[in-house]
Parts: structure tokens; C-alpha cells; sequence
């Protein structure tokens, strides 16, 4: 029997807003504990929500980019369950009015172009988290995340294979990351991926899926796919029933567990929030968001080779993460040669990171500091190899490199009257290479020529040196 | 004397505000006792507010027309640092962290709150007797309930502990206490006032309101609670109701609906005798009063039910003995903390109410009921739309019956639940109306009605109140 996979993909992507949804709390990540919480988040008796218009323009932002429709009159509904992390027992989130509906986005892979179908994307908060401890069995409550804005993501189930959701996830991602929208870091978990999935002969009708979560990172997704296909599969090639139920994913083991099933699925028994008004999307709202878009990244692709004469390969490297980008941008308008700017970028930004183990959404260095090395590299003024010293020492420790350059002495040293009396130094201390020259060996020059540089400390502009001692021998 | 004059003898230093203070405590202390008002009466912190506002009085600071004014507050309004209990085992030694909008507004115009007031428990209830610390005994047959669910706060101002009270209304929890105890009430429009620090019972029907005896003092606190507040977006009246406070009213010309019936079943005799002798009052005051038929009427408590109930379920699912308020020492497990505290803290009303809403919104329920409420109110609230193009406002009986003996009906919650037929309307289409006493029944106790006015009509409903007043003196 030939087994074909079904799978649609629900992303929940946290927003860069400052401020929470429904108070003024930062949003941020990684506080201490209950520092960012305030009577409305902690859900204490009595307190009402704010809406934050900013996510109202985020979710609109991405709606537009997805080409989704906008409900233009949308509203909240209250989602009921009980969870120690969920201080008001219910999410406030949106079922019967999602903000935006009916978008696509379209992916490559291997087999070719596909379009992914989503369904809706709606706004919601985010519930806090426990934190246990296996010593004491004691379980903690962190409430710095409850109320940090989510937009929850719903495709269709348009996927049949783990590339096509690897595919779809990396150009939402990107699409994500370059609108300003989330920073998709998945090991903090502001993007998050819950995976539906059934399998069923080919051409038939759709069989029972399971719904997989806790997947934090690409490669799990991928393993967790694969696990749940075999399964489901054998399963069924044995005469059994796929039931219908969530699973939790565990990279470590490999393996997904069963969470719960839809005999004792949640009733959630949503219905309006009544403590919200409900939203209306103007037009000249909706013109100034759909004006105001930011460049994506398959545009600054088509930017970077056209304006900066660089190849689609290399265009493509710098677009894998925004700050990558953006550090590019900055130093091919700061720097004299865009050449040169990709060059490092490519070369020694890409080569520090993979060095010292830094991922690119912790990138951070002066672009500055850096357009000035290129700078004063192109203009000769220092050599390669210090240009790369410098480089290095402004991403590691951010130096100032002016003053740095000052203190090794590493300015290329085209000062005749330096060179010279370098020159006639290394002459006098070293006799016997100056008789073996004169006496035909050509490998004393050589010799000779690295003395001066020592000398000069590797930064003597180097046609200069072989000129002046050259000159120098013929007259001794 | 009126809260009005009261602040006025304040100013002119007749009386210092402690003493007006100390006044009011030592009544609450003589007489609370025996009529179960409060829930906590808070003497020290009154004082030293009182201390602070006589000290802007004498500074010579242009205060509100009610400073220095003894008021107390249903004990569902968040007040920082006393404890705020909603009359429940479930919030026993829960002192909320922040101040409702409400309080703030009460403490800048320099008004002294004394206490908090006993009343149902999270409002639920039409007499006052689901609270957890017992029935509040009206101040006129002390064998009655007081009304409620703001029980509390129309008793005392019925007493005379303090000159006024607030109050919330989410199905008539402000107008029917009021016309059991015969004081004067105002229901404003929902989003006059900000719901911010009330205790949700349901949200989309609540609204703080405030209790007194006499229009003007009522509308003059109304006038220093309501307005736009950042902390609730439904709030929306752009800026405070201003009440003028011209000295004689005109009543004539004014044009009034009588839902006809109201009037036909289910009502005391003495209660249907009252009322429409306050319309004829009217008439003869010059107001033209048309009979009507209210259309819904069957319906009103039905959808009612259904609506305050499944937002009360939600509302309520965040008392899970996690955070604060009431834990079972039994509990072991997470569902069980849950469960038990739930069960335990929870008095009889309240479970019943979670538990139709939590059936009302169940996947498979929800469109036969929720939904057809929606409906429901929907449509009641193009009626009184409808009937407002006629009128300017509607004069309709409180409740069916007077004050009625306690332990009389608590065994009988439909029975309670048909006592809101004429009130729950009001609050399903979000609209103000004033509940004012008139008259007695045979049995001696007090009989209301009510002023019913179209959205953010408080001003038409208030100048009415007044003239009406000025009929009686």
C-alpha cells in the first residue's frame, strides 16, 4: 500500500511589541522571575485588559505580506481551561473573527514550487510558565510572560513532506524576522511550531490526526515528522485506529508521548470577550501599514545584486538572518567599496561567528567601527593581514580601532626616510647576508627583506621595502 | 440633611470631617450589629483620610461638591490594602494590591470611604442572603431581606449609617434593594463608569452604581465616579456627567412609557397600586404618560441567565486556590486544589451559576442557548431603541413584591430569578435608570419604581428624579 502524508502547520510566533498585549508590562524575555507582572497580566480580581494597538498593526502587517484578507471588524473570545500558568483561566485569543484570513505564501523545494494555504491568523496572549523542581517537587510560577502578544499562524494542510514544512517555516521565518514582526528565536520560544498530521492511501480520504507539539528547532521538526509517519503507519498496516489526540515531541528520546486524547480533550467553551471592544481596521490604517511595509528579504536579494553587483549565492548567504543583512546594508553605505563589505561579511563576520559559536540573532558589532577598517583598507593604508587582526579584535572586544592601529603601529609605513634608516639598520646588523648576496645568493634578499619588515613591524608597504633595499645593496 | 449640605457645612467648618467621620462609625457600630451591612468598617484609614481632606479644606482648595462625605462601597470594589472579599469564603483574606478606578476618583474629590458592604456573594442574588457572612436584615422590618445583590449598600443608607453608598448593578442588583429599602439608586449606562477593580460577575451587564437618599446626592456621586478611564476600554463617556442643579423642575411635557404589561401577572397588588400612582403623579405634574406593550417580556430573565452566567463562569474560573484567596487544606494533587477549593469556597448560588454557564458555552450547547441570548438581547435592544424614538423615558415597577421574609425564597432560586423580570433588561441593553421609592404596600414596606432612559440619558433621567422629589415635598 502506498501512504501519503497530510499535514498542516500551526506557528505561534511572539511579537516584538515593548509592551505586552493587555497592560504595560515590557514584554521582554529572560528577567528574572515576576519582575515584568502587574495586577492586569497576574489576572487578579477585578482588573481589565488594555488592548496594545501595536499588535492589531503587527498582525495586519503580516496579514498584508501572507496577501490575506483583513477582517476589518474583528474581536476577542475567551479561550476556558485551567492551568496554573494561566492566572485568569482563560487565554483571551480569537475563534469566530480572526484578524486576517484566506492568505498563501509560497514555497521551493526539490520538487518544485508549491503554494501553502493559511488559513487564519489570530492575536492572543501568552500564558506563563512553571517551573518545577525535581529536587523538592516543588513546581514554581514565572508570570513575565503572560500577556506577551502572540500571533498564531494556521495553514491549511497543504504539506506532504518534512521539506515542504522545513521550507514553509524557514520562509515564514525570514518573512517574520525582516518585517520586524518576531525575533524567531526557537530555543527561547518566540516561534513555535505545532504540527497536525495524518497519513492515508493515496488519493483516499483523510484519516485521523494527531497533533504534535513542542518542537524547538528545524531538526526536530524533521524527526518528529518522520517518528509520527512511521507510527501512524504501522499502526494502521496493522489493522489498528490512529486516535485522535495531541503528542508531546522528546528530541532527546526521540520519540513522541501521548498528551491527551479527544475523549478528554478540553472543552474550551469560548465565547466574546466581553471586557474588549470590538476592533475596526480603517482604511487609512489599513494604507499606511500596507505603505509603510518593510523590504523582504527575497526583494533585498534582488536589491543587493543589482545595486551592489554581488552574486544571487552570496546575496542569499546574507539574507539568512536579518542582522546579517542589516549589518551588510549598514557597511556598504558606510564603506567606500559595497565589494569589499560583502567581503567581510561573508568572510570574516560569518567565520568569526562559527568560531566562537555565535548565533546571528546575537550579533552585535559596530558598523562603524567596522566601515572605517574597509575604509582604511581600501585607501592602502594598512595590510590584509592587520586589517583582519583588527577586525577581529572590533568583534571580540569592540575596540576602538583608530586607537588600536595607533598603538601596534600597524599603518603601512610609506615614509621613505622610516623605510630607509629600517633599511640601513638591518645592513649594518647583518654583514654576512649582505656578502652572501653580493657573493650571488638571491635567497639573502629574501632574508634581508623580512628583517625589515620585522623591523617595521610588518607594516612597511612592501614594493617600498624591496625598492630601498634593493637600491641600498647596488650601492654598498 | 443631604450629602450635598453635609459637605457644604463641612466647608463653611460648622463640623470638622472627623467629626462627621467619627459620627458615621459610631452609628455603623450602635446599629450595624443587628442590620449585618458591613462586611469590615474601616475607622483608622477613614480617620486619617478624613484628616487629610480637612487639611485641604482648610488650605482653601476648591474641593468637589461632595468632600469630606462619609461613603462606603459594596465590598466587590477593589480597595488597596482592605481586604475586598465579594462576601465569599473564596476571597477571605484577600487585600487587593490596587485601588478601583473609582476609589481613586472617591478619595480625589475628598470623600472618606468608612467600609465595605455586605451583599450577595460575587453578586449573585436578589436578597442578600448567599453571603458568606449572613443575610443583611432590612432596616425597616429587620425579619426582611434588605434587597439585592447591593443589599448592604441600600441598607445602610436606609439606616443612616452613611449618606451614600456605591453599588453595582448587573441585572438590578442596584434598583432593587433600593426599592426594598426605599432609598434612591442610580444604574448608569454601561460604559459611564470604569469597571476597572470591580469584581466581575459579568462583564458585559456590570456597572457601578450609587446609592443615597436623595436624587441629587446620587448624582452628584455619579458625577465624580463616571468618565473615560485609561484601565477600561469600555468605559467611554468622554468626560464626567454634569448634573445642573436648577431648583425647580418642569415635569410637563415630558413624555413617558408605561409597559402595560408589567403590570398584568405576577405582581403584588401593592407593588402595581404604588407604582402606577407614581405615573399618575407624573400626569399630573404635566408629563405625558402612553401605555405600551413591552415586547420580550417572556424572554428578558431567560437570556439573562444565560448570558450573566456564562460570563460568570469564566470570571469566576480564576479563583483556583492557586494564587490567593481560599485553598483546601485537603487538597493533594493539582486537580484536586481545583476541585475542593472550588467546592469548599464556593457557596450554593455561585456553584449554580458556574455550572449553567459552564453548560450554556459546552461545544454542542452553545448555539442553542448562548447564541439564541445573543439573539435575545439583541433584539430587546432594538425594542427599547424603538420605544425611546416615542419616549423619553419608561416608568416600569423595580420588582413584582416588597421585601420579602428572610429564608422566604432561597430555596426557590426560579422563583428569585422571575423577581428581576422588569430590572434585567435594563442591564441586557446597557441602558441607565434610576430606581426611586414610592410609597408603601399594605404590608408597610417600602415600594420602588424606576426611570428608564436611553444610553448616556442620565441628565433627562436625573432632572425627572429630582422633579419627582419636589412633587412628594
Amino acid at each position: 500500500m502506498i501512504w501519503e502524508t497530510v499535514m498542516g502547520l500551526e506557528v505561534h510566533a511572539e511579537l516584538s511589541t515593548d509592551s505586552k498585549i493587555f497592560c504595560g508590562c515590557s514584554a521582554a524575555f529572560g528577567s528574572e522571575p515576576n519582575t515584568l507582572v502587574c495586577p492586569v497580566c497576574a489576572g487578579l480580581p477585578g482588573v481589565l485588559p488594555r488592548l496594545n494597538e501595536n499588535v492589531v498593526e503587527y498582525a495586519v502587517r503580516l496579514g498584508l505580506i501572507l496577501d490575506c484578507d483583513i477582517t476589518r471588524h474583528c474581536k476577542f473570545d475567551r479561550k476556558n481551561y485551567f492551568y496554573p500558568d494561566l492566572p485568569k483561566a482563560y487565554q483571551t485569543s480569537q475563534l469566530y473573527a480572526p484578524i486576517c484570513r484566506n492568505g498563501k505564501l509560497e514555497i521551493e523545494t526539490e520538487n518544485g514550487k508549491k503554494t501553502i494555504g493559511i488559513r487564519e491568523i489570530h492575536m492572543e496572549e501568552d500564558a506563563g510558565k512553571l517551573i518545577h523542581d525535581p529536587l523538592n517537587g516543588n513546581t514554581a510560577m514565572d508570570f513575565n510572560r503572560c500577556g506577551v502578544p502572540l500571533l498564531e499562524i494556521v495553514t491549511n494542510p497543504d504539506f506532504s513532506d518534512a521539506e515542504e514544512v522545513n521550507a514553509y517555516l524557514e520562509r515564514l521565518r525570514e518573512i517574520l524576522l525582516y518585517s520586524g514582526i518576531c525575533d524567531c528565536k526557537m530555543q527561547e520560544g518566540s516561534m513555535r511550531a505545532d504540527i497536525n498530521l495524518s497519513v492515508r492511501e493515496r488519493g483516499g480520504e483523510l484519516g485521523t490526526r494527531t497533533e504534535m507539539k513542542n518542537l524547538n528547532s528545524f531538526k526536530a521538526i524533521t524527526r518528529a515528522i518522520e517518528f509520527e509517519q512511521k507510527r501512524q503507519i504501522e499502526i494502521l498496516e496493522n489493522g489498528g485506529e490512529v486516535i485522535q489526540e495531541t503528542r508531546r515531541w522528546d528530541d532527546n528520546k526521540r520519540q513522541s508521548y501521548g498528551m491527551r486524547s479527544k475523549e478528554n480533550a478540553q472543552d474550551y467553551r469560548y465565547f466574546p470577550e466581553p471586557d474588549l471592544l470590538p476592533i475596526s481596521i480603517s482604511d487609512s490604517m489599513l494604507k499606511q501599514i500596507q505603505e509603510e511595509l518593510p523590504e523582504l528579504a527575497h526583494e533585498k536579494r534582488a536589491r543587493y545584486q543589482e545595486v551592489y553587483g554581488i552574486t544571487e549565492r552570496e546575496a542569499k548567504l546574507i539574507t539568512t538572518h536579518k542582522n546579517i543583512s542589516s549589518l551588510f546594508e549598514d557597511l556598504a553605505e558606510k564603506s567606500v567599496l559595497a565589494r569589499e563589505a560583502a567581503n567581510l561579511v561573508l568572510g570574516e563576520i560569518m567565520r568569526l561567528l562559527n568560531t566562537h559559536d555565535i548565533l546571528p540573532e546575537n550579533l552585535n558589532v559596530n558598523s562603524n567601527k567596522l566601515s572605517y577598517l574597509i575604509n582604511i583598507l581600501s585607501q592602502g593604508k594598512i595590510n590584509r593581514n592587520s586589517y583582519k587582526e583588527a577586525i577581529q579584535e572590533v568583534f571580540l572586544n569592540d575596540i576602538n580601532p583608530e586607537e588600536y592601529i595607533e598603538q601596534k603601529g600597524l599603518l603601512i609605513v610609506n615614509d621613505e626616510t622610516a623605510v630607509l634608516s629600517a633599511v640601513n639598520k638591518i645592513l649594518e646588523n647583518n654583514a654576512q647576508a649582505v656578502s652572501d648576496y653580493k657573493n650571488g645568493k638571491e635567497k639573502a634578499f629574501g632574508f634581508l627583506m623580512g628583517q625589515v619588515m620585522r623591523e617595521l613591524r610588518g607594516a612597511g608597504e612592501a614594493e617600498m621595502v624591496r625598492l630601498m633595499l634593493e637600491m641600498r645593496l647596488t650601492v654598498i | 440633611m443631604t450629602a450635598l449640605e453635609l459637605s457644604m457645612a463641612l466647608k463653611s467648618k460648622e463640623m470638622s470631617v472627623t467629626e462627621a467621620v467619627l459620627a458615621c462609625v459610631e452609628r455603623i457600630r450602635e446599629a450595624d450589629s443587628e442590620l449585618n451591612s458591613f462586611i469590615n468598617v474601616c475607622a483608622d484609614s477613614a480617620l486619617e483620610q478624613a484628616a487629610r481632606v480637612q487639611k485641604r479644606i482648610d488650605g482653601g482648595e476648591a474641593l468637589s461638591p461632595l468632600a469630606g462625605v462619609p461613603v462606603a462601597l459594596k465590598d466587590n470594589i477593589s480597595t488597596r490594602g482592605v481586604e475586598t472579599t465579594c462576601a465569599s469564603k473564596m476571597l477571605g483574606g484577600y487585600v487587593p494590591v490596587y485601588n478601583a478606578t473609582v476609589v481613586d476618583r472617591l478619595e480625589a474629590a475628598g470623600m472618606v470611604i468608612v467600609g465595605k458592604l455586605n451583599m450577595d456573594e460575587f453578586a449573585m442574588g436578589g436578597s442578600s442572603e448567599t453571603s458568606y457572612f449572613g443575610a443583611v436584615k432590612n432596616p425597616l422590618d429587620k425579619s426582611r431581606v434588605a434587597g439585592g445583590s447591593s443589599g448592604g449598600s441600600a441598607a445602610a443608607v436606609a439606616a443612616g449609617l452613611v449618606p451614600l453608598a456605591l453599588g453595582s448593578d448587573t441585572g438590578g442588583s442596584i434598583r432593587q434593594p433600593c426599592s426594598f429599602c426605599g432609598v434612591t439608586g442610580i444604574k448608569p449606562t454601561y460604559g459611564a463608569v470604569s469597571r476597572y477593580g470591580l469584581i466581575a460577575y459579568a462583564s458585559s451587564l456590570d456597572q457601578i452604581g450609587t446609592l443615597g437618599n436623595h436624587a441629587d446626592d446620587c448624582a452628584a456621586l455619579l458625577s465624580v465616579i463616571s468618565g473615560k478611564a485609561h484601565e477600561d476600554g469600555t468605559c467611554i463617556l468622554p468626560k464626567p456627567f454634569e448634573f445642573e442643579n436648577n431648583n425647580a423642575e418642569n415635569l410637563s411635557g415630558v413624555k413617558i412609557g408605561l409597559p402595560r404589561n408589567y403590570f398584568e401577572k405576577g405582581i403584588d397588588v401593592g407593588v402595581k397600586t404604588a407604582v402606577l400612582e407614581a405615573a399618575k403623579r407624573f400626569e399630573k405634574a404635566g408629563a405625558c404618560i402612553e401605555e405600551f406593550e413591552m415586547p420580550f417580556m417572556d424572554y428578558a430573565v431567560e437570556a439573562y441567565y444565560i448570558i450573566a452566567c456564562a460570563e460568570a463562569s469564566s470570571n469566576l474560573s480564576r479563583y483556583d486556590g492557586i494564587k490567593y484567596g481560599y485553598r483546601s487544606e485537603k487538597a493533594e494533587t493539582l486537580s484536586e486544589v481545583y476541585r475542593m477549593s472550588r467546592s469548599e469556597g464556593f457557596g450554593l448560588e455561585v456553584k449554580r451559576r458556574i455550572m449553567l454557564g459552564s453548560f450554556v458555552l459546552s461545544s454542542g450547547y452553545y448555539d442553542a442557548y448562548y447564541k439564541k441570548a445573543l439573539q435575545t438581547r439583541a433584539l430587546i435592544k432594538c425594542a427599547y431603541d424603538e420605544l425611546f424614538q416615542k419616549y423619553d423615558m419608561l416608568l416600569s415597577p423595580v420588582a413584582p413584591t416588597t421585601a420579602y421574609k428572610i429564608g422566604e425564597n432561597i430555596n426557590d432560586p426560579l422563583k428569585m430569578y422571575m423577581g428581576d423580570i422588569y430590572t434585567v433588561s435594563v442591564n441586557l441593553a446597557g441602558l441607565p435608570a434610576v430606581s426611586l421609592p414610592c410609597g408603601r404596600a399594605e404590608n408597610n414596606m417600602p415600594v420602588g419604581f424606576q426611570l428608564i432612559g436611553e444610553a448616556f440619558s442620565e441628565n433627562k433621567l436625573i432632572h425627572a428624579a429630582r422633579g419627582y422629589e419636589q412633587l412628594n415635598c
